[in-house]
């Protein structure tokens, strides 16, 4: 079914990564114009201009973990509370107001009902209509207390926890938890869960990906399959390492990022993108966000980057002068650099979201608001 | 049905460690009693006769008055002027919402043993459909767009959304704990939600169990069905009925203001509860807290607002006190305007601004005022009746009484007990002070007088007591006829205490408190994966070790029987420095998903802290040895007791 599925999947995209460039991408925020292929390069992706948020005006602290838009408002999940962006103020909420930990690592939108969920190092917290009730593994049936990752499905709240995975059933207010003894999971460390109401990815640190069938209840496995941890025998072999930090599911394609080069899986392929053979600033991945089955953005320890199916753009300080940088790399592997005046705050990039055509950039070093700019 | 009378008397007096002169009085007068009564039937599954109407709506052209009957699962419709009787229209178990679209096409009925609401087509007054929502619905309302329909939920803590035109549940928003009643804002923009429950607080106290009670209003976004905003209600842990003046200027709720953080020492020191109501909108700014009691005469218990036409006065049931309070606007307004905040203990307020308390039947709840404004409806749940009040007057015009049995049984008479506030200290308090509509109220006391701040107690479900004695936390009362009649005369009323009939029906009423359904078990009876394992560790005789668990340490040992007690008391580590004693009475674990917080004083907040923070010693049944995933287990299966 799987297979069939993945064959139905190719013929609707044309082969896109492996035969032809995409005939035709689709308007997105924060992605590229249409018809790249006939584009230069540096025409086809995005230009921002960045405006960069830290304590000086108004964040509570300058490690930001996580960014999470809802329409006019953006969270930023920081090290020391939580932050919400509104009318052009910045207003914090702390354990004292109820949030489960001052250190805010992830951050969902409840898009039905508008409640923002945010996972810390102490629990996961609701925030409601400016209340926040706060879940922890002494109180609930929460797994534990380190929530790396959260996402809502429409129905439930699934976390990704340094011991496991759990869901919240949003109406029953009934738990389940997902670890070793009932998944395929070698270790427990889940680091990023990507759920729709058709299919649940867990990220697991040192055990691939997890994918679970909302219908069936089933759980399947990718694993790197050399087993090496150091290098990859041959490309596109499979999920190109274990210690997976961040999965995004969008348009039935996975998008995959290791500390080891990133992954994409259309079902029945795997391309992998790894700094020698791909635009990659580093294989060093924190985060990955697809925008749609071509289109994706990866956060890494050497800058932000932009993939469109064809080309790559880079974002950030220069890491030899901290000056604004932007780089493009077409499908030739030409490196071409633009001349730019603004990069986000820091290029270790641990948070990516978009609002209409921004995109808002979590740093260790500030959050970072990307307004895009056309010729 | 003489039997089942006859019953509970017997209980009463055999349970009891009553003298036997007056075991014997009780008897004789009980006897009498038991031949008088008739016509009710209890737990097993029939349906009380009573009508007991709740809540009340006038259709739009006034032409027709729908009367929702708990008592008799009806929907009762009466002509609007004479209010002669039309129709009964039959809805699902103790109804106890009721919401009519703004075209008056359409009636919707909560259903709360169900956890259905039921639509009345008002043309062909028939249920046209049944749609399910969430545990226990209650209050419930209709967007004027027709698109969605709001359901608060009372025991899942929120609101459905629901497609107004099939019924499909779009969406639970979260509400406050004990989610009950729904009211629109005038421009229908707006919907309100208030909480019978308190929301979960951090404990203020070192020792874990003391925290001020909080409750909220909830603001829904009816275009977008989101939660627009809370109104945080300190102090408060109950609240009611709210209405709109028709400018949409001033929103009124009708609450309980518990004074459970400091020694209930006697009524005369100091009233229990303040009866309150918090105005808010943009008349007053900032929510102002104004009290409707006087120095020696309490308002116990406001439940239904209603405001005139005109906005020169707001009208609030008074349930305990079997009165409505008649308030002047202007004045009102004035004293809020220059008493921002709370004015909850200024007894002497309420002068300013009441204008008269009008007496009507037992356990007024719902009202309805016609459209001019003229009469003032109130149904009597208790009488079965509804008093007409001359709204210029304030004068009770008529009593209109609903067909319902004529004799007044054990069952009736000793509901009225428990609800009324006649027999306390200026009638400060009822039963139903703490045991909201018969259940917990998710407080802890500082009750008895035996020194303040010992024996923390923390309020427990009333539901199915037969079989759980003895009672209070150490296990001090030995039956329901001591709890409720020599402690309380004692303690709470110093007043007019109980004659002996009165005692054995009151009595009699509690212990025949039905139970409500349990919302985790599976319809067919059947236990789920999750349950069968956590069955599985609550009977286990050995630990994950392979090492026996002595038999007083495994759950089932104390947590015997059906009702999950074994009627002795055990020390499980859990005791306090403040308590008097350190033997507590095993309570009973039926429906015991409900009745958050948990240990005797309310320690826990939920019942996963009872074993992952208060029981290091595994003195709490051994449970240490239990991974996450097990201890979830044994929690999802403690839920269906």
């Amino acid at each position: 079914m799987k297979k069939l599925f993945a064959i139905a999947l190719l013929v609707a995209a044309g082969s896109l990564l492996h035969a032809a460039p995409p005939a035709k991408a689709a308007a997105h925020p924060a992605g590229a114009k249409a018809d790249v292929s006939k584009m230069r390069a540096v025409d086809a992706v995005p230009y921002f201009r960045f405006e960069n948020f830290t304590t000086a005006n108004g964040l509570p602290d300058n490690h930001v973990f996580s960014v999470l838009v809802d329409r006019d408002r953006v969270w930023a999940g920081t090290e020391n509370g939580l932050a919400v962006y509104e009318n052009g103020a910045w207003k914090t909420y702390t354990t004292a107001d109820g949030l489960a930990h001052r250190a805010v690592l992830s951050l969902a939108l409840d898009k039905k009902t508008g409640d923002v969920w945010a996972g810390t190092m102490g629990g996961l917290s609701r925030v409601s209509g400016g209340r926040i009730d706060s879940f922890t593994q002494l109180n609930s049936g929460l797994s534990n207390d380190v929530v790396y990752g959260v996402a809502v499905d429409g129905e439930s709240v699934w976390t990704a926890t340094a011991a496991g995975a759990s869901r919240l059933d949003l109406k029953t207010d009934r738990w389940t938890l997902y670890n070793e003894r009932n998944t395929p999971m070698n270790e427990i460390w889940v680091y990023s869960v990507s759920a729709t109401p058709t299919k649940v990815y867990l990220a697991v640190w040192g055990s691939g990906l997890l994918e679970y069938d909302q219908k069936t209840g089933r759980w399947d496995k990718y694993d790197d399959p050399d087993g090496e941890t150091e290098m990859v025998l041959f490309k596109d072999q499979g999920l190109i390492h274990e210690i997976v930090t961040s999965v995004s599911y969008v348009d039935n394609i996975l998008w995959a990022a290791t500390y080891f080069g990133d992954s994409r899986y259309d079902g029945r392929y795997w391309h992998n993108f790894l700094t020698k053979d791909s635009g990659l600033p580093s294989n060093f991945t924190n985060v990955v966000k697809g925008l749609d089955a071509n289109r994706a953005w990866f956060g890494t320890d050497k800058g932000l980057a932009y993939y469109d199916g064809t080309n790559w753009a880079v974002y950030r300080p220069s890491m030899k002068d901290g000056k604004p940088e932007m780089t493009v790399r077409d499908a030739q592997g030409n490196i071409n650099p633009v001349q730019v005046t603004s990069a986000p705050a820091h290029n270790y990039v641990l948070g990516i979201d978009f609002q209409g055509e921004d995109i808002w950039v979590a740093t260790a070093k500030g959050l970072s608001h990307g307004i895009r700019q056309h010729p | 049905m003489r039997r089942f009378l006859q019953r509970p008397v017997i209980e009463a007096i055999s349970a009891g460690v009553l003298a036997a002169s007056i075991a014997a009085a009780m008897i004789t007068i009980c006897s009498e009693r038991v031949v008088q009564a008739t016509a009710t039937k209890a737990r097993s599954g029939e349906v009380l006769a009573y009508a007991s109407p709740l809540e009340m709506v006038f259709s739009p052209d006034g032409a027709r008055l729908y009367v929702l009957c708990q008592g008799s699962d009806e929907v009762r419709v009466l002509n609007g002027a004479t209010y002669k009787p039309i129709k009964k229209i039959a809805v699902g178990r103790v109804p106890r919402g009721m919401s009519l679209s703004s075209d008056g096409r359409r009636l919707l009925v909560t259903n709360t043993w169900d956890d259905t609401v039921s639509v009345i087509d008002t043309r062909t007054l028939a249920v046209t459909a049944t749609w399910a929502v969430g545990a226990e619905p209650s209050g419930v309302v209709q967007d004027n767009a027709g698109k969605f329909v709001f359901v608060a939920n009372r025991i899942s803590n929120d609101v459905a959304v629901l497609d107004a035109a099939t019924g499909a549940e779009q969406k639970r928003l979260a509400a406050g704990r004990g989610a009950s009643y729904i009211t629109a804002s005038p421009d229908g923009t707006r919907l309100y939600v208030s909480h019978i429950y308190p929301n979960p607080t951090r404990a203020s106290t070192a020792l874990g169990n003391r925290a001020v009670p909080e409750s909220e209003i909830t603001v829904i976004d009816a275009a977008r069905a989101t939660i627009a905003d809370r109104i945080h209600l300190k102090d408060i842990a109950h609240g009611f009925h709210i209405a709109f003046s028709r400018d949409g200027r001033l929103g009124v709720l009708a609450q309980l203001h518990p004074k459970n953080l400091v020694p209930l020492a006697h009524l005369e020191h100091s009233g229990a509860f303040a009866d309150t109501l918090m105005l808010f909108g943009a008349d007053v700014g900032n929510p102002v807290e104004v009290p409707l009691d006087e120095l020696e005469r309490y308002a116990t218990r406001p439940f239904a607002v209603a405001i005139s036409p005109d906005k020169s006065r707001i009208f609030v049931t008074c349930e305990g006190a079997e009165f409505v309070t008649v308030i002047d606007v202007l004045k009102l307004l004035q004293f809020a305007r220059a008493h921002p905040g709370s004015s909850a203990r200024d007894l002497s307020a309420s002068a300013n601004y009441v204008i008269t308390r009008v007496e009507v039947g037992h356990d007024p709840r719902g009202m309805a005022m016609t459209r001019d404004g003229s009469k003032l409806l109130v149904a009597n749940r208790l009488d079965d009746s509804i008093s007409v009040i001359d709204a210029r007057t304030n004068q009770v015009i008529r009593t209109v009484q609903l067909e319902s049995p004529k004799t007044i049984t054990v069952l009736r008479h000793g509901e009225q007990a428990f609800y009324t506030s006649r027999y306390s200290f200026q009638r400060q308090i009822g039963c139903a002070n703490c045991h909201i509509d018969s259940t917990f109220d998710g407080l802890t006391w500082d009750l008895e007088p035996d020194g303040f701040g010992r024996d923390i107690v923390d309020n427990r479900l009333l539901e199915d007591l037969d079989g759980t004695e003895p009672f209070k936390w150490n296990g001090g009362n030995p039956n329901l006829p001591t709890e409720c009649g020599p402690r309380t005369e004692k303690y709470f009323w110093r007043s007019e205490n109980y004659d002996d009939l009165t005692l054995t029906d009151l009595v009699v009423y509690v212990r025949h408190l039905p139970l409500r359904p349990n919302r985790w078990r599976q319809a067919d009876g059947s236990l789920t994966p999750a349950q069968e394992r956590g069955k599985v560790l609550f009977d286990r005789p050995i630990d994950k070790f392979g090492k026996p668990i002595a038999e007083a340490n495994r759950c089932g040992y104390c947590h015997s029987g059906p009702k999950g007690t074994s009627q002795k008391s055990f020390d499980v580590g859990t005791g306090k420095a403040t308590d008097n004693s350190g033997l507590l009475d095993t309570p009973q674990l039926i429906n015991v998903g409900l009745t958050v917080p948990y240990l005797h004083d309310g320690t826990a907040k939920t019942l996963e802290e009872i074993w992952t923070v208060y029981n290091p010693q595994d003195k709490h049944g051994r449970t240490n040895d239990l991974t996450k995933d097990e201890l979830n287990d044994l929690i999802e299966y403690l839920r269906t007791r």
